[in-house]
């Protein structure tokens, strides 16, 4: 599936940058930055699959666990640090967002959104916790255990005194953003944010 | 440069009787001497060595464009015999059989691997126990003082011999890890991929201080004669305990205590002697009796001393500066209860690497097996190891 997410995301990184993509998955989305826009690229992953999926594509990955920080990587070593769709699995996620910051100038960081009016509709109408195509999983057996809104990501921002560079909006990860969003608290299922420090 | 008769052809791997399936099969031992008249191998403590034999052996086929020769470096113990067997009635294959062979991570239908016996080693390569062909007499303690920066230096001269100009990877575990860094920093347009496990970037404080205690124990020995023992009784007794020590620095508490418990072994109970009551004991003892019968007691000095004496930055400012013009592409493994050279050690070699954007892949096995766990855990290697090979593969531009 084309993903539109990855797309935006490639939208942001400069050109031949240097990248770190955190819970890289089988790297998908760093091989089309090393494509794309000749990034010097390289991902941080825990599963032993994902890793070697991403040696076999010819990638620099470090086989390791986010939720131990970003020790053994230096202030600043790289121009862009991205978390797609993966800070709700951390233990800590406010800990990577600093480590994020730490070592990249800017931070991409993508989630779901939980304020999304059919997590919101679930909840109210339902009395259920939310199971959807995106996050289709039990409460009892779910990786994501650390979700949050949009306005609970500005105001981390706030706190860790952040600056926010773009916010992007998608209803998923298959169609477009819309031209104008309307209301995105409600609207968008996936939020893209890009953060410096200020 | 002369070549012992019968071991003449590149890529030769005799179609012989093997029972294991993915086998490299029965395979022959080759040997290369050097020995050009005003040629020699200066050696990186100051002396110099000539002539050289090297003994090596080899898997598959070179290709005629030559982009897809694999070399694999030992470790301590090890040898070139690092796949298949001798004979249909040998009881183990080679000491990386788990890796090598058709279909295997090395897979030897794709590439050529070629394994030969380290500069001071015991098994065809001059060391040591080697004759001085100036005395006519082994080298004993004469030998030089050899580092892994010359053993590096005389893998290349049957690189060349071969007509290798570049290799498609170096693989090595432990001391097999030191010369795949050493050869991608001394010699950086000579290697495409670099596969390092098991090993460090400079030899930790623990293991210089195990080594000591095994090279101790060879000296204690009385039949030892400051090394000039051939001809007579060998310190078997000394090379058998430093054999001990280092065997027990391979394994993990864990598997040890998995392995044998606190099993007597044949008897009922406690003999309340010095004999081997226990199962361990029992094995030990059998580990440095076998090895006395296959390893030369100087070899294991001179080769215990070029591993304390590795640092990859020795001669750059740091490991980073050190890494600056490597060309390779690095995998970095580690094995989690390797103690003797924990994931730190790798890591450390990793980080390097990023500091100098150089691409580097860091991955983790775990694995309850300890520093061993590099020559037995081939499931939880091979995948990754095979497709950083198949990657790094396709973008392999061998010399012209």
């Amino acid at each position: 599936m084309h993903r539109i997410d990855y797309k935006l995301i490639e939208d942001l990184v400069p050109e031949g940058a240097t990248v770190l993509d955190l819970a890289c998955g089988d790297g998908e989305l760093l091989a089309e930055l090393v494509r794309e826009k000749h990034v010097h690229g390289s991902g941080v992953e825990i599963s032993e699959a994902a890793v070697e999926a991403c040696v076999g594509k010819g990638l620099s990955v470090f086989h390791g666990d986010l939720d131990e920080g970003l020790a053994d990587f230096q202030d600043g070593s790289h121009d862009v640090v991205i978390l797609s769709l993966s800070l709700q699995q951390l233990r800590r996620p406010r800990m990577i967002v600093r480590e994020m910051v730490r070592v990249g100038r800017l931070a991409i960081v993508s989630f779901p959104n939980f304020a999304h009016w059919g997590v919101r509709a679930q909840l109210f109408f339902l009395g259920r916790m939310p199971v959807s195509k995106e996050i289709p999983y039990q409460w009892w057996d779910t990786p994501n255990i650390h979700f949050c809104t949009i306005r609970d990501f500005r105001e981390l921002c706030r706190e860790e005194g952040l600056c926010i560079e773009h916010e992007l909006y998608l209803r998923s990860v298959g169609a477009p953003p819309p031209a104008r969003p309307i209301a995105p608290d409600l609207m968008a299922r996936i939020a893209i944010f890009a953060v410096t420090r200020c | 440069m002369s070549e012992r008769a019968q071991d003449m052809q590149i890529g030769d791997v005799p179609v012989g009787l093997d029972a294991d399936a993915g086998s490299a099969g029965i395979v022959r031992t080759k040997y290369v001497t050097f020995d050009e008249a005003g040629r020699t191998l200066d050696l990186e403590g100051g002396g110099e060595l000539w002539p050289i034999t090297l003994a090596y052996e080899a898997y598959g086929t070179l290709s005629s464009a030559r982009d897809n020769a694999i070399m694999v470096f030992h470790a301590l113990s090890g040898d070139a015999h690092a796949a298949g067997r001798h004979s249909a009635n040998d009881l183990r294959a080679g000491w990386w059989d788990v890796l090598i062979g058709p279909g295997k991570a090395l897979d030897t239908e794709k590439y050529f691997v070629i394994c030969a016996n380290v500069l001071g080693g015991c098994s065809g390569s001059t060391g040591p126990s080697s004759i001085d062909p100036a005395t006519g007499k082994p080298y004993g303690t004469s030998f030089p003082i050899i580092t892994i920066a010359d053993m590096v230096d005389a893998h290349l001269l049957l690189l060349d011999h071969l007509g290798i100009g570049k290799l498609l990877a170096a693989v090595g575990g432990s001391m097999g890890g030191m010369q795949v860094l050493e050869l991608a920093i001394a010699h950086p347009e000579r290697l495409h991929l670099a596969v390092a496990m098991a090993t460090a970037a400079r030899q930790p404080t623990q293991a210089i201080a195990f080594n000591e205690v095994g090279r101790q124990a060879i000296m204690a020995d009385p039949n030892w004669r400051g090394g000039h023992y051939y001809g007579g009784k060998p310190p078997f007794k000394g090379l058998a305990v430093a054999r001990m020590v280092g065997h027990i620095t391979y394994l993990s508490d864990v598997a040890m205590q998995e392995k044998f418990g606190r099993r007597l072994r044949d008897i009922h109970d406690y003999s309340f002697t010095f004999s081997a009551d226990f199962e361990v004991e029992s094995y030990l003892r059998h580990q440095g009796l076998a090895f006395t019968n296959r390893f030369d007691a100087n070899t294991y000095l001179y080769i215990t001393r070029a591993l304390d004496y590795f640092d990859a930055a020795r001669r750059h400012e740091s490991l980073v500066s050190a890494f600056r013009d490597v060309k390779s592409r690095f995998l970095v493994l580690s094995f989690s209860s390797d103690w003797l050279h924990p994931p730190y050690q790798l890591k450390e070699i990793v980080g390097a690497l990023r500091a100098t954007h150089k691409h580097a892949s860091y991955y983790e096995v775990t694995s309850h097996y300890g520093h061993d766990a590099f020559l037995l855990e081939r499931e939880k290697m091979e995948g990754v190891i095979g497709a950083f090979l198949g990657s790094g593969a396709r973008t392999f531009a061998a010399p012209g």
